[in-house]
Formats: structure tokens, C-alpha cells, sequence
């Protein structure tokens, strides 16, 4: 009973391989958004599915363009182009004209990613990129935030949605300010129930804070984000705001506002966390962290914007390359004195 | 089975406390084990109830002179020749290097290359058994320890052949010889079997309990040793309760429960583990007056002391999906791979990958014909399902390799600068520290060969240094 071996892999170990993949971690993010995507798309209406779509479309057909023909599939099947386009489209208003979203997918990709080497080595939060671009090219575009739609209205599209390219802007909508632009420049606070279930003008992703909350707890779960950075700009955040309310309880909002209110807990949680751009060791997440809340409520507090999250975040992911090279951990017996005296 | 008058043992530190091993899994449960690590599916269930077997013998056997880290042995035998089982074949070539003997009573077909693990020739010795022996041990009387002088011990045990049967096969004499005035306080004997799939030395524990006692208590009294712990995960209760019901009170031996984890069989890992120490990097455990040895070579020194049996058998795990029958065998060594599986029902037509050791550091078989060694703890069978590599992508920084690896190394950064070439830069991030545990690449999401670029950088920068020298 003769028969051939078998061909043998002779290929290095280890053989074992845990079943996780990129793209089961993108999977992750994306249901973790899941709830406070529709939640925002029902508050705003159908404008906000538009505005959704269209700054995925220009981070998905950026990606599709400018990677090598052999690699587009893969890329693209990877899903950090829709994540990118998605977190993107979740941090603008709800009346964005759409082809300003699309532009804003584009540069998020293009500039946030492409040209730094792809997936894994750009600097910034690509969607904050895009962002960050948007709030400079069209600042009134980025700072005109419509009412919530009731649910009768849900199929109304804002005019300014469809607004034609470079085109003059109408906002027939009823316009509100967001409840960090009440509070910094007409002293007026939010009933926090609204806050945390989301009922207050803002982008589309960033009002329901229950919501996003669950999210980054999936995450935080599922390990897909260092909980570390979420925890230390929250409680930063929160330090600071309380700091300020014990010296002035007219003038600064509570710890509770500051938190839930603007893009505070969906940047915490799903920008910061971005592994990309944020410190690999762990004492460097908490340092990222500690410099986000810092910065965000230095800007909130001091700086001329109602919100500072996105700067924040972006001068953090700027510092994370220092961090990580002075906060590696002390490796395995090393820095230890030897049993003989002496310095190891 | 709670039993309230299971009989108590003491141990001596009194660290921990009680026969229930569940009490046992509470107090692990709490105890400061290493950091990091992983948890690879145990994959432990095929086996683990299988009771060791003993292989019958073969007509062929191939043993490489060359089989531990040190120098190879030196034949003592010449082609057709006539050796009896247990008779001695090669002498140690170096004091880093062991004895061999012959697996079976038969001739010497002839001593020169023969097809190694790694699909390469390598001097070996041939032997053909004879099939009209009975192929029994020439009966020796128990060799008196007590009376040997350090040195003569030592020499006994590079004599019988003896190396680490965890997989590294480090001499084991090489270990025991210690440096003028060094003290061992400790004999930390590793069962913490943290290789998936591989339970040969858990049935090891569970059916020879007595001989691994006294195989401690010969090597504890050697060395003057204050106490001996066996360190074992907490997936094998069975042994940690055999192990105990056989400890009588009067010995300072004690049985430490570990939390399943990998590599909690790492030498440096098992100490942090139990002793809550850290060895210094470029030390040895013998520093801190502790000495580790795998419970298979403790039964191994037992054994030879006292049924005067060297090392030409051990037992082998033979597992793994491309496995008809799954087994725990007594296997002679040199025996070809290709006479084991057939032995367990042959290699299952999918297979694609046979592994000797564990699978997470043991070595791919390159060809069927290369004999089993010292060192082969397992022989594994994969499938494609199993050796199937995912497609490498970017790495996103995820930081699951930084959060996996034991030794606090930044995997990521390293395999990066290792894809540079940047090996110098490496250096700097402590690559010469990584024991190549494969923690990393287990973890990555991202499929990138994080431990194989390390090793090739490490190679890099050894070779560079033998060249500056």
C-alpha cells in the first residue's frame, strides 16, 4: 500500500492564528456606530441619509482611484474607507450642502490617508482631516445647524442639501444653535435628558450621547479600542469642567454638560481611539488622553469656538509618534538590579 | 467531587493551602501571574484522556548525532556492529553536548547523513532491530545518588543522554552544573504544558506521579534544594489531584495551580508566575537560586537512576485535524515520523503541514523520513484549514502584539523597523530580548509575521556582530 506523502508546508510558525482580521475590527466600529447613526438620521431626516451617503461616496471612490489596481478589492473590502467616510459624515451638520460632504470624504481619504502610504501610516485622523478642511473652506456652511425634523417631516430635504456646487447658500430650515454655541455665547444651558438622548441641534452622529456611549462600551468590549483613551478624556474633561463650576457655577456648566454636549463623546470614542493615530503603550494612551480633554476644554473655555474636540484630537495624533518613543514600558528584566549588585 | 475529609497537604511555605483543587483555582485565580500573553484554543481534548501508549518497534531507526544546543556526539560504533537497547552509541563531543544510546537491540546498518527535521542531511546513526529480540532492558541495579559527588552525578546524567524534554532540549546536566558556591534554592519543575494540543506531559503527571516525585526529590536533595514546586495550568486538574494525593506531608514539595495562558511554560514567565520574580535580562534563573526542569526530564533522571535507563524513549503527543487516530505513545527515539503516523492511522489525505513540538514554537517536518528526537514533545498534523496564512494588510497599530507580548516589547514597531531593515534601530527597542514566543503574530489582526521578521533581524544583527568581532 504505497502512496505519496503528502506535500508538506515547511512555513515558520507559530501555526496558530487568532481568528481576528482588519476587517472584522472595521465590522466593529461599524456596528458599533450603527445606533447613533440611525438615531441621527431620524432626528434629522432623510437630508442627513444624504449627507451620510455622499461623504462615503467621495472617501470610498478616493480610495478606489488611487489605489493600485491589485489591491483595490482588498482595500476597499477592508472597509477603513467607509469607517472613515461614515465617522466623517457623522460630524457635519444635518443641512451640509451634500457635494460639501463628498469633498469632505475626498480630502478626508486623499489628504488624511492616501498620501501618507495608505491605511496604517498617516499622522491625522483622516476623517478629522476632512473635517478640519470643510470647517476652514465653508465656515458658515459648517456652523449653520438646522432644528431637528419632527417625524412628519422626515422625508423633507433642506434646500441647502441640494444646493448646486460653490452656489449661494439658503437655509430654509429653522436654524438652531448648538448647545455648546447657547452656552458660550448666550450663558443659556441644556436640559442634560436632551443631551444625553440627543434632542438638541448638532451634527448627525454627535448629539445622542446614550447612544454612542454603547457603542465605545462594544468597542471597549470587543477590544477594538484601548479604553484608556476614552476614560482619560472623559474624566479630564470632567475634572476640568468641575473645576471651573466650583469656582463659577453662573458662568461654567457642569461636568455632566461638558461632557455629554458637542462632539466630545464620539470623538473620545471613536476618533481618539483611532489606533492609527493614537499611542501604542499604554501609559502613552493615558498621556494622549489627559492632552486631549486638556486642549479640548482650554479651547472650549478660553478659545473663540464653541468646540474643540477636532483640534484637540488633531494636536494629540501630531504628539502620539513623541509619545510612543519616551512611554515604552520597562521590557522584561531589564532596569533591574541583578541579584549580585550592580546595574543590569 | 468536593469530599470535606479529602486528606489536607500542608505545603511548605504555606502560600497556598488544601487538596481541593478548586480551593486551588480561587487562590491561582488571585495570584499574580506573569503579564501578557495569550489564549490559543487548548485544542487539548483529543488527547488528554488518552492513556500513554506504548509504541511497538520498527525495523529502521536514524539517530542524529546532532540533537541539543552544544556540540554533536561522537560514534562509538561501527556499521555492523552488533547494539543492545539501552547500550551506549555516541559519546558527548564536548562538555555541552550528550550521550546517545540505542532505542533498540539490532545492528548498525551504517553511521552518515540522513534526512533531519528541516528537510536537510545530517549525520546520523542507522540502526536496524533485530526482530528476533525481545527488546528488553538489560536489567541494571539502581544507581546509589546519594553516594555520587556532584561532578559524578553530572557526569551520570550527560552520560544517560539526558536533555530538557520540553522542547528546547538543553542539556540537562549543562543546567545542573553550577557555577563555585552557587546556592539553589528553589526546584521549579514546569508542567505548565501551555502548547496547545500537547498533553503528553499532563498524562505524564496523571500516571506517573510517583516517579516524578522521586525524580525531585533525587534532583532537590542533589542540589540541597530548601523546596520543589510544580508549577501546572489550571487545565489540567486531574494531575494537580493525583500530584497532590501523592505528596506525602514530610516532603517540601508543593503543587502551584497557574491560570491557562501562553507562554506561562516559558522559563522566565514560570518564575514571574510563581515566585513573583523578574529574572534580569542576560541572567539565569540560577541567580536567583532557582532551577527549572520539565517534569519529562525529572521522570527521565528517575528513571535512569533508578531502573538505569537512559534517554532513548519519550512520550510524544501525536494530534492535531490531519490525525486519524490521535495518541499518547511511548516512542523510541529515532524512530522515522513516517512509522509514528502510521502508527496512529496514517496522515489523513488533506494534510498539509506536520509540526514536531507544539504549535505555536515547534517545526514544521519537511519530510516524513527525518526520525523523532529528543526534543519532539508532539507531532502535529494540519490541515489547509489551519496552515491557510490570511493575507498580510497595513498594520493599524492596534496594539494587540504590545498587549500579547510577555516581555513588554513593542512587536509593531519592531516588525516595522524590521521591514525597514532598520536593524540597528531594533536594537534600541530591545529586540535581542524576544524569546520568539509567536505571541505577536497569534495576535495580529492584520496578518503580518511580526515573530518571523524578528527573527531574521535577530539573525541580522548576530551575524553582524560575528563579523565585527
Amino acid at each position: 500500500m504505497k502512496h505519496r506523502d503528502p506535500k508538506l508546508l515547511v512555513q515558520p510558525g507559530p501555526l496558530l492564528k487568532q481568528p481576528l482580521t482588519t476587517s472584522m475590527a472595521m465590522r466593529d466600529v461599524l456596528i458599533a456606530l450603527a445606533p447613533a447613526t440611525l438615531a441621527g438620521i431620524w432626528m434629522f431626516g432623510l437630508g442627513a441619509l444624504l449627507v451620510l451617503l455622499a461623504s462615503i461616496a467621495g472617501a470610498m471612490l478616493t480610495e478606489w482611484t488611487f489605489l493600485p489596481e491589485d489591491k483595490r478589492r482588498d482595500q476597499l473590502a477592508n472597509g477603513s474607507a467607509l469607517v472613515t467616510g461614515l465617522l466623517l459624515g457623522l460630524t457635519l451638520p444635518p443641512a451640509l450642502p451634500l457635494w460639501m460632504a463628498f469633498l469632505g470624504g475626498t480630502v478626508s481619504i486623499g489628504l488624511g490617508k492616501i498620501i501618507w502610504g495608505g491605511l496604517g501610516y498617516n499622522l491625522f485622523n483622516p476623517a478629522l482631516v476632512g473635517r478640519a478642511f470643510l470647517l476652514a473652506a465653508f465656515p458658515v456652511a459648517m456652523t449653520t445647524w438646522s432644528a431637528q425634523t419632527g417625524s412628519t417631516d422626515f422625508f423633507q430635504v433642506a434646500a441647502s442639501n441640494l444646493a448646486a456646487p460653490l452656489m449661494h447658500l439658503d437655509y430654509d430650515g429653522v436654524t438652531s444653535a448648538t448647545p455648546l454655541g447657547l452656552m458660550k455665547f448666550q450663558q443659556q444651558s441644556t436640559a442634560l435628558w436632551d443631551l444625553v438622548i440627543g434632542k438638541t441641534s448638532g451634527c448627525i452622529g454627535e448629539t445622542s450621547g446614550l447612544l454612542l456611549i454603547l457603542g465605545g462600551l462594544y468597542l471597549a468590549f470587543r477590544r477594538d479600542l484601548d479604553w484608556r483613551i476614552p476614560v482619560s478624556i472623559l474624566i479630564t474633561v470632567a475634572a476640568f469642567a468641575s473645576l471651573l463650576f466650583l469656582i463659577d457655577p453662573d458662568r461654567y456648566p457642569g461636568p455632566l454638560f461638558s461632557v455629554f454636549s458637542g462632539g466630545l463623546l464620539i470623538g473620545a470614542f471613536y476618533m481618539a481611539s483611532d489606533p492609527v493615530t493614537s499611542p501604542l503603550t499604554p501609559k502613552g494612551a493615558w498621556i494622549f488622553g489627559i492632552g486631549i480633554g486638556l486642549l479640548v476644554m482650554l479651547i472650549r473655555v478660553f478659545g473663540g469656538f464653541p468646540e474643540g474636540v477636532m483640534y484637540a484630537i488633531l494636536l494629540m495624533n501630531a504628539a502620539t509618534p513623541l509619545i510612543d518613543r519616551y512611554t515604552q514600558p520597562r521590557v522584561f528584566g531589564k532596569g533591574l538590579k541583578s541579584p549580585q549588585g550592580g546595574h543590569q | 467531587m468536593f469530599d470535606p475529609f479529602f486528606p489536607c497537604v500542608i505545603p511548605p511555605h504555606g502560600t497556598l493551602c488544601c487538596g481541593d483543587s478548586r480551593m486551588n483555582a480561587l487562590s491561582a485565580l488571585f495570584k499574580q501571574g506573569f503579564a501578557h500573553g495569550v489564549h490559543p484554543a487548548e485544542n487539548k481534548e483529543r488527547t488528554q484522556e488518552l492513556p500513554i501508549q506504548r509504541m511497538p518497534f520498527v525495523d529502521r531507526y536514524v539517530i542524529p548525532l546532532h540533537q541539543n544546543l552544544g556540540a554533536p556526539a561522537k560514534a562509538m560504533v561501527v556499521p555492523g556492529q552488533r547494539v543492545q537497547r539501552g547500550e551506549c552509541i555516541a559519546e558527548p563531543g564536548a562538555f555541552v553536548s550528550t550521550a546517545l544510546h540505542s532505542p533498540v537491540t539490532g545492528w548498525v546498518r551504517s553511521i552518515g547523513p540522513q534526512r533531519f527535521v528541516d528537510g536537510r542531511f545530517a549525520q546520523a546513526i542507522e540502526i536496524t532491530a533485530d526482530p528476533y529480540s525481545t527488546q528488553r532492558l538489560a536489567p541494571k541495579p539502581p544507581i546509589d545518588w546519594a553516594a555520587l559527588s556532584m561532578d559524578a552525578f553530572i557526569g551520570e546524567i550527560q552520560q544517560a543522554g539526558i536533555v530538557g524534554l520540553g522542547g528546547a532540549a538543553f542539556p540537562a546536566h549543562v543546567k545542573l552544573s553550577l557555577p563555585e558556591g552557587q546556592r539553589i534554592r528553589h526546584l521549579l519543575i514546569n508542567g505548565a504544558e501551555c502548547e496547545p494540543f500537547l498533553t503528553n506531559d499532563h498524562r505524564l503527571m496523571l500516571e506517573r506521579p510517583e516517579t516524578l516525585i522521586r525524580g525531585i526529590e533525587i534532583m532537590r536533595q542533589k542540589l540541597g534544594a530548601e523546596e520543589a514546586t510544580i508549577g501546572v495550568e489550571l487545565n489540567k486538574r486531574d494531575a494537580i489531584e493525583v500530584l497532590q494525593q501523592h505528596l506525602r506531608g514530610d516532603l517540601p514539595i508543593r503543587v502551584v495551580p497557574l491560570r491557562v495562558k501562553y507562554p506561562q511554560g516559558a522559563e522566565k514567565m514560570l518564575i514571574k508566575s510563581i515566585y513573583n520574580k523578574e529574572v534580569p535580562s542576560g541572567l539565569l534563573p540560577r541567580d536567583l537560586e532557582i532551577l527549572v526542569n520539565n517534569v519529562g526530564t525529572v521522570v527521565a533522571i528517575a528513571d535512569y537512576f533508578d531502573l538505569g535507563m537512559p534517554l532513548i524513549e519519550r512520550v510524544v503527543t501525536v494530534s492535531g485535524p490531519g490525525v486519524a487516530y490521535p495518541a499518547n505513545l511511548i516512542v523510541p527515539l529515532g524512530t522515522p515520523v513516517r512509522e509514528v503516523l502510521r502508527f496512529c492511522g496514517g496522515l489523513k489525505e488533506e494534510t498539509r503541514e506536520v509540526l514536531m513540538g507544539g504549535p505555536m514554537m515547534g517545526a514544521p517536518i519537511a519530510s516524513l523520513d527525518a526520525p523523532m528526537l529528543k526534543g519532539s514533545s508532539g507531532l502535529l498534523a494540519f490541515t489547509a484549514q489551519e496552515t491557510a496564512r490570511p493575507k498580510e494588510t497595513p498594520c493599524i497599530r492596534c496594539g494587540r502584539c504590545v498587549e500579547a507580548c510577555p516581555y513588554f516589547l513593542n512587536p509593531s514597531r519592531l516588525a516595522r523597523l524590521a521591514k525597514a531593515r532598520l536593524f540597528d534601530e531594533m536594537k534600541a527597542y530591545q529586540v535581542m530580548e524576544c524569546v520568539e514566543c509567536g505571541s505577536c503574530t497569534f495576535s495580529c489582526p492584520s496578518g503580518i509575521p511580526i515573530v518571523q521578521l524578528i527573527r531574521t533581524a535577530k539573525d541580522n544583527l548576530r551575524q553582524g556582530k560575528r563579523r565585527a568581532d
